[in-house]
């Protein structure tokens, strides 16, 4: 009997994807059977796709079967490469072309209010991931890829990193945590991924292993940009460790607190006031701003109520937190308003600063606001807010016209 | 007579006969005036109805038969009952059984639960449909398995084909979730409410027969009579008129999708920067996920900016139900009732008011509804470069939807369409659409995900939203993202044989779809 090799999702509910069925014969050529929605309007130039990559691993004989509910060429060209590499042995890889919009340097200091986690092996919640314009996506290879998907999920994320336009959105991508995650590095460092999220991180080690791997994979692929690393406390023994992490590379931009895990971990109920939290959650804003980079806090899990992620912001913001990740695009604008400063922020800070100004023009040593007196670091938290405002354009940039005639 | 094609006004092909019947090519938008009068069934006298007014039957077959049923009649029937329709196929099933054969049935639509009826298309008890075939039904007539061609109309055309006298009904028969003995009908109550029965109004007024069947019969007079009974021959009670479940929603339910979530913010935030929502202003949007969605967004920014629109068309659910309750639009001038709030609403707030395709929509009328909306958001199957627009097949030539409203809210002051720019790899904006509903002149807006295209003509709105911030692309910049993420679809291969005719608010001939070859 032939051995089935199948790679890719089918069911009522899957779209934008395909379920690949090959069987590796001894005669007879190739046998490509499309079933597809699409047929009449793309049905040959599916074929054709299946055949180039066939023949781009040396297979002559073979029939295939592709189930096809409208994917895109990147994910039949993931779904075929994975159902080929499952049945022969190969360092080969079929990579279509990379888009030139995704062909850019990544910014290492940018804002990070969300992140919008997308499942690693599921092609039709990416495509349109950019348009709701969250500051980053994160592919995830972790929690949401299930055990035996892992290798079909990595190639599905290196081809969506080299074809999915995500509209300016930081490319990050959760891998899986160390040893395994290690080998997911090679399906994405050599496509301008940006920012690598290394889930249940616990020591300094773990940060020094995956840098090593990192950086040979970067001299073997002629990468030369930073790669970015944020990774994610899940663990009492992390959260003990926050800033020697923290402080372990300076590629780190800012450390994720996971929740589930964390909570787990500890033995306790997720509430939703989240007490059982809140030295973990100090604790790694703590280290963050010690070592000057962001803060990052967990996921609102209840995509259904916004009224409840608003209040979870106003409270993560004044813990200072910097953002949080995402797991609904309906959430990306809850989120950016609740970090942004908001309107009596501005205001305040403008009126900060624009006493500090007037102070230095008339030779005082001392500011003060009212009857209040203003210390230095007030001053330079304040200025912080208005550069902040005026980066998301929340404030002009002669906004002291107000306060001076 | 032999059948010649000619290119009407919109440069499509189009046989001067169809099923036998002549046809005028489409002229062009407001170009074709019919001259002559208006359709008139025959005088009736009172001596030949019963004097104390009940016309009750025992059952619906009795009916049938009394009406005349015979061979090549046609037949028409209404969709107020959706999918939960059980009377259209009880109908066709005793034709079968009287060995009656080539009839012409004329639903206001069609839904899934009418597949039953594909036996009694493939025996010859029914000759083809004129009205809107969705899914199995669209399938079957798609593979060219019927022997006529069906004929698709808009809401308003279907009322204006009666009212001509292009389609002579036969038999009419009234599914009435409410009625008297005396044929007095209205869909507010019973087990079977659904709102209204407005499409079933030119039946009554012009068929030679109408048959109200209800299973909720109560004491004259049925109030309000939404169908006069003047015009009933024969009334009937049944058991059940069908399933509530499927007659209508217990509640509507605002899409969770992103992406539609999505457009249709991005729809209502074009239509706040385009100057559309104001005091005072009307609007029509329909009850797919989408638009649905939209309202709620209108409803945002109404609220914010403390004003209240003066009137919301088209199908009533809760969602309007509560701007109407909240003091946020002055009236529903309601077309169809998509759930029990809708229903709840129009009996009892005298703001919320059951309309017909005659006031609403139809154009060989003195003015219709339809024109003096402000701004109506629609959908769409396919789009082109010409803002031309299609409503009832897919690219791959599958007649899959009826027009429903769709041509007749074409004459609103701002037509917009919230599509996404793709569906499951099928680009939605193509050089050419597959088949022609409606004429890119008419067609304001397309709005997708990945940007607007604002049709020329309309320099007015271009001027608004310039400096909105708003994504504004022309068409063909869309037509080429499109493409670049999918890739340029094949031109799928139709056969030669016409499986159905569409028809323009007017009567004349738009397009016709061709057989799917499989």
């Amino acid at each position: 009997m032939l051995n089935n090799y199948t790679a890719g999702n089918k069911g009522q509910k899957v779209r934008s994807d395909c379920f690949v069925t090959l069987a590796l014969t001894e005669k007879g050529g190739l046998i490509i059977d499309i079933q597809s929605k699409v047929k009449a309007l793309y049905g040959q130039r599916i074929k054709d796709l299946a055949e180039e990559i066939l023949n781009y691993f040396g297979i002559l004989n073979a029939h295939i079967v592709i189930e096809d509910e409208g994917a895109l060429d990147f994910v039949l060209a993931a779904r075929i490469e994975s159902a080929i590499k499952q049945a022969v042995n190969t360092d080969l890889e079929f990579l279509l072309p990379f888009k030139p919009v995704n062909d850019f340097k990544p910014v290492k200091e940018r804002e990070r209010f969300s992140r919008l986690y997308l499942p690693g092996n599921s092609p039709a919640m990416m495509l349109n991931a950019g348009i709701h314009k969250p500051n980053a996506i994160i592919l995830d290879l972790e929690d949401s890829v299930a055990p035996d998907k892992k290798h079909e999920a990595g190639l599905l994320v290196r081809n969506a990193l080299r074809e999915v336009n995500f509209f300016g959105a930081e490319r990050m991508v959760r891998i899986n945590q160390i040893p395994q995650g290690l080998k997911d590095l090679s399906y994405i460092i050599p496509h301008n991924v940006n920012l690598i999220l290394l889930p249940k991180c616990e020591k300094p080690e773990d940060i020094s292993t995956l840098e090593k791997e990192i950086e040979k994979l970067k001299v073997k692929h002629n990468v030369s940009n930073d790669i970015c690393l944020m990774p994610i406390i899940e663990s009492a023994l992390g959260v003990e460790n926050a800033f020697t992490i923290a402080k372990s590379s300076k590629n780190i931009v800012g450390l994720a607190i996971g929740l589930e895990d964390y909570t787990a971990d500890l033995g306790v109920q997720r509430t939703q006031p989240a007490w059982e939290s809140f030295y973990a959650r100090t604790r790694i804003v703590n280290a963050c701003k010690a070592a000057g980079i962001q803060a990052i806090d967990s996921v609102f899990s209840d995509v259904a109520d916004m009224e409840g992620l608003k209040e979870t912001i106003k409270v993560s913001k004044s813990l200072g937190f910097e953002g949080m990740g995402c797991i609904h695009p309906r959430q990306i604008g809850v989120i950016h308003e609740g970090y942004a400063p908001n309107e009596a922020e501005i205001e305040k800070a403008e009126k900060i600063v624009n006493a500090f100004i007037i102070a230095g023009e008339m030779g005082l040593g001392v500011v003060s606001l009212g009857t209040k007196m203003i210390d230095p670091p007030v001053v330079k938290r304040a200025q912080k807010i208005i550069d902040l405002a005026l980066k998301l354009n929340l404030t002009d940039k002669n906004w002291r016209n107000k306060y001076v005639g | 007579m032999s059948v010649e094609w000619t290119k009407n006004a919109a440069g499509r092909l189009v046989p001067s006969e169809l099923n036998g019947e002549k046809q005028i090519p489409y002229m062009g938008v407001g170009k074709y005036k019919p001259k002559g009068r208006k359709y008139g069934p025959t005088i009736t006298s009172n001596a030949d109805f019963p004097n104390d007014g009940n016309k009750l039957l025992k059952d619906l077959k009795t009916a049938l038969q009394k009406a005349g049923l015979k061979d090549g009649m046609t037949i028409s029937t209404h969709h107020h009952l959706r999918n939960g329709d059980f009377l259209a196929n009880q109908i066709f099933d005793i034709a079968k059984e009287m060995g009656v054969k080539n009839l012409r049935w004329f639903p206001s639509a069609a839904f899934p639960i009418h597949k039953h009826l594909i036996q009694y298309l493939e025996d010859g008890t029914i000759h083809h449909i004129e009205g809107s075939m969705n899914g199995p039904l669209g399938k079957f007539v798609s593979e060219g398995k019927m022997k006529g061609a069906g004929m698709l109309r808009s809401h308003g055309g279907r009322y204006q084909a009666v009212q001509d006298g292009e389609v002579k009904i036969d038999i009419a028969v009234i599914s009435a979730p409410t009625a008297d003995s005396f044929g007095n009908a209205n869909g507010l109550y019973g087990p079977s409410a659904s709102g209204l029965l407005g499409f079933a109004l030119a039946d009554s007024q012009y068929a030679e027969k109408v048959i109200v069947v209800t299973d909720n019969l109560v004491d004259f007079p049925c109030i309000p009579w939404q169908i006069q009974g003047n015009y009933v021959d024969f009334t009937v009670k049944v058991e059940k008129l069908g399933n509530s479940e499927e007659i209508i929603s217990g509640t509507t339910q605002i899409t969770k999708s992103p992406d539609r979530l999505f457009l249709a913010e991005l729809t209502a935030k074009f239509c706040d920067a385009a100057g559309i929502i104001k005091d005072g202003f009307s609007f029509q949007s329909g009850a797919g996920g989408t638009s649905l969605a939209v309202g709620e967004f209108f409803k945002e920014i109404m609220i914010k900016k403390a004003i209240k629109a003066r009137f919301a068309r088209g199908g009533s659910n809760k969602y309007l139900v509560s701007m109407l309750e909240e003091g946020l639009v002055d009236y529903i001038l309601d077309g169809q009732t998509f759930d029990l709030d809708g229903v709840r609403s129009m009996s009892e707030n005298p703001g919320h008011t059951w309309t017909s395709p005659f006031t609403s929509y139809n154009y060989h009328s003195k003015g219709n509804f339809a024109g003096m909306v402000d701004v109506v958001i629609l959908g769409a199957t396919e789009v082109d470069l010409d803002f031309n627009a299609n409503v009832v097949t897919h690219s791959d030539g599958y007649l899959l939807h009826g027009i429903g409203g769709w041509q007749n809210c074409l004459f609103s002051k701002t037509v917009i369409l919230p599509i996404p720019l793709f569906r499951d790899r099928i680009p939605v904006i193509k050089d050419r659409v597959t088949t022609l509903c409606g004429p890119g002149e008419l067609i304001d807006v397309i709005i997708t995900e990945r940007g607007i295209a604002i049709n020329p003509l309309r320099k007015d709105l271009i001027d608004k939203v310039k400096n909105s911030g708003l994504p504004v692309k022309s068409i063909e910049e869309l037509y080429e993202e499109a493409i670049k993420i999918c890739g340029k679809p094949e031109e799928p291969v139709l056969g030669e044989k016409v499986i159905a005719g569409i028809k323009w608010v007017d009567g004349t001939l738009i397009d016709v779809v061709r057989e799917v070859r499989t």
